[in-house]
């Protein structure tokens, strides 16, 4: 054994690095209160900071970092929508997402791997045909291929799938990508962090004070904070929050589940996605297949797992991959997500002043993670909802003039 | 939640229904204004608690409503639809 190794054993003082500063109690009045300390509301502080100079920021979370939807996703980024508002919101994302690793000095694992979407019938082409030009319009690279080229490029998927869905062709999007989705959190988090923004765990807001239609302060089960302006980013608890101001949103929530299998050896490359099977899946950097499925079928505000699930979304892999028959299933979780009636987020200023919302994630709001904190740190430092998201605000279920992306949706929910 | 009380057929499994979401009550369409009707359309309560909701038993084509607390995942009670008392 070296000597210096030795020598750091028998003295005692072990010091570890804390990605994160302890805060003791929290301040009286902030410029700022974000509450849910996910991605999104992690990276709308540090771009509130980073780009805005605004530091006298608290992100309250009532339980741990990343411990809600970015960890429970299944990690897929790609910008192939339907809709011109989407396509380009989701592309702006996309490059973003590129340079990440570089401005948190963080390891995303950040891997390009090409997104199929596949198409079992003529009506899922046919929408994929819709897709693909609505992409190329925006700039943004897919296409439709047939049969000849997935079979090169995925050769052990079975095309017939059993024989009662075959393939007739796919949506093809190169930029398709995925990413370490904890470190997505942290390092945002500790962006934020260095910069002088306060990260509050195990500190759950209790009620929001508003004064002649404005936002005067946050209760919390810590203390009362007074401030003027905040942002809701808490995914599946945003009706409660919602509950608080009065406000009333479409929104309903419903259980995401997703699993992962014993990992294996690279074998699977690009991103798969079968909207008539229901079933996506890639391959991890630790080689475990991550497994996404359509949403459960009825309300609830639990992150409750099924073996309904499981079975389900099992015996759809078999039928594109028969070979992985005796592979076994790990772990399985499920996430709540935060659904929309017409599948495009809820973002910008609501009826109370100073209140700002970023929900309606539902089973999509991973990928869009940094521009929906660029965009959102904009809104609240202008107080004007930024050019890319005036297509998603709450306005529009009043004015009946939605941003139809369930065509865009991975699977049919 | 797997078994399901369906008034007609007794405890079913939960794979035999089908959630056809919160029961509402429909203003009336000439007499509300815009924002009442589009509130009506769009809008639910999406914050936990016990909801009325709509299901039907597939088999037999039964729809009925169901109480159920939307957090715990628990069913208060089961009827048909004008027979709750």
């Amino acid at each position: 054994m070296p000597w210096r190794l030795l020598r750091f054993v028998t003295s005692g003082k072990h010091p570890e690095p804390q990605m994160f500063t302890h805060h003791d109690g929290l301040k009286k009045v902030y410029d700022a209160v974000i509450i849910g300390a996910g991605g999104h509301g992690l990276a709308a502080a540090y771009y509130l900071a980073r780009d805005h100079g605004m530091t006298n920021v608290c992100v309250l979370e009532k339980g741990y970092i990343g411990g809600g939807n970015t960890g429970r996703n299944t990690t897929i980024i790609r910008s192939n929508y339907i809709t011109p508002e989407g396509v380009q919101f989701y592309d702006t994302s996309v490059k973003l997402w590129q340079d990440l690793s570089q401005d948190f000095d963080l390891n995303l694992f950040y891997a390009t791997r090409g997104h199929y979407t596949l198409a079992h019938t003529d009506a899922a082409l046919r929408t994929m045909r819709w897709r693909a030009e609505v992409n190329k319009h925006c700039g943004v690279e897919s296409e439709v291929v047939g049969p000849e080229e997935l079979r090169r490029e995925i050769p052990m998927m079975d095309m017939s799938c059993g024989g009662h869905a075959p393939i007739i062709g796919a949506l093809y999007h190169a930029p398709g990508a995925i990413a370490r989705h904890d470190a997505v959190a942290w390092g945002y988090g500790r962006g934020a962090d260095q910069r002088g923004v306060q990260i509050h765990q195990q500190t759950e807001v209790l009620g929001i004070e508003v004064t002649a239609g404005r936002v005067s302060g946050v209760r919390t089960s810590r203390g009362f904070i007074a401030t003027s302006k905040v942002l809701c980013a808490v995914a599946g608890s945003t009706p409660r929050i919602l509950d608080m101001i009065g406000v009333r949103s479409p929104i309903y929530i419903h259980p995401l589940q997703a699993m992962v299998s014993e990992p294996m050896k690279p074998w699977l490359d690009p991103i798969l996605v079968s909207g008539s099977l229901h079933v996506y899946i890639s391959q991890s950097a630790r080689g475990e297949l991550v497994l996404g499925a359509s949403l459960d079928p009825y309300e609830l505000h639990s992150t409750r797992s099924t073996l309904d699930f499981t079975e389900g979304l099992a015996a759809h892999m078999l039928e594109l991959f028969p070979f992985l028959s005796h592979v076994k299933i790990v772990r399985q979780w499920a996430g709540m997500a935060d659904m929309t009636p017409d599948f495009a987020p809820i973002m910008g200023k609501t009826p109370i002043e100073g209140f700002y919302l970023d929900a309606g994630w539902g089973t999509w709001g991973f990928k869009a993670t940094p521009v929906s904190g660029k965009t959102m740190a904009h809104t609240m430092v202008t107080d004007t909802p930024h050019p890319l998201i005036t297509g998603f605000s709450l306005d529009r279920f009043r004015n009946y003039a939605l941003t139809g992306e369930k065509g865009a949706a991975s699977v049919g929910h | 939640m797997k078994i399901i009380n369906c008034p007609i057929n007794g405890p079913r499994p939960v794979s035999e229904f089908f959630y056809w979401g919160q029961m509402r009550v429909m203003p009336d369409p000439v007499a509300s204004s815009d924002d009442e009707w589009a509130d009506y359309v769009f809008n639910c309560n999406g914050a936990p608690g016990v909801k009325r909701e709509w299901w039907c038993h597939t088999p037999s084509n039964t729809w009925f409503i169901i109480e159920r607390d939307t957090e715990k995942d628990q069913i208060v009670r089961t009827y048909l639809y004008g027979e709750e008392e």
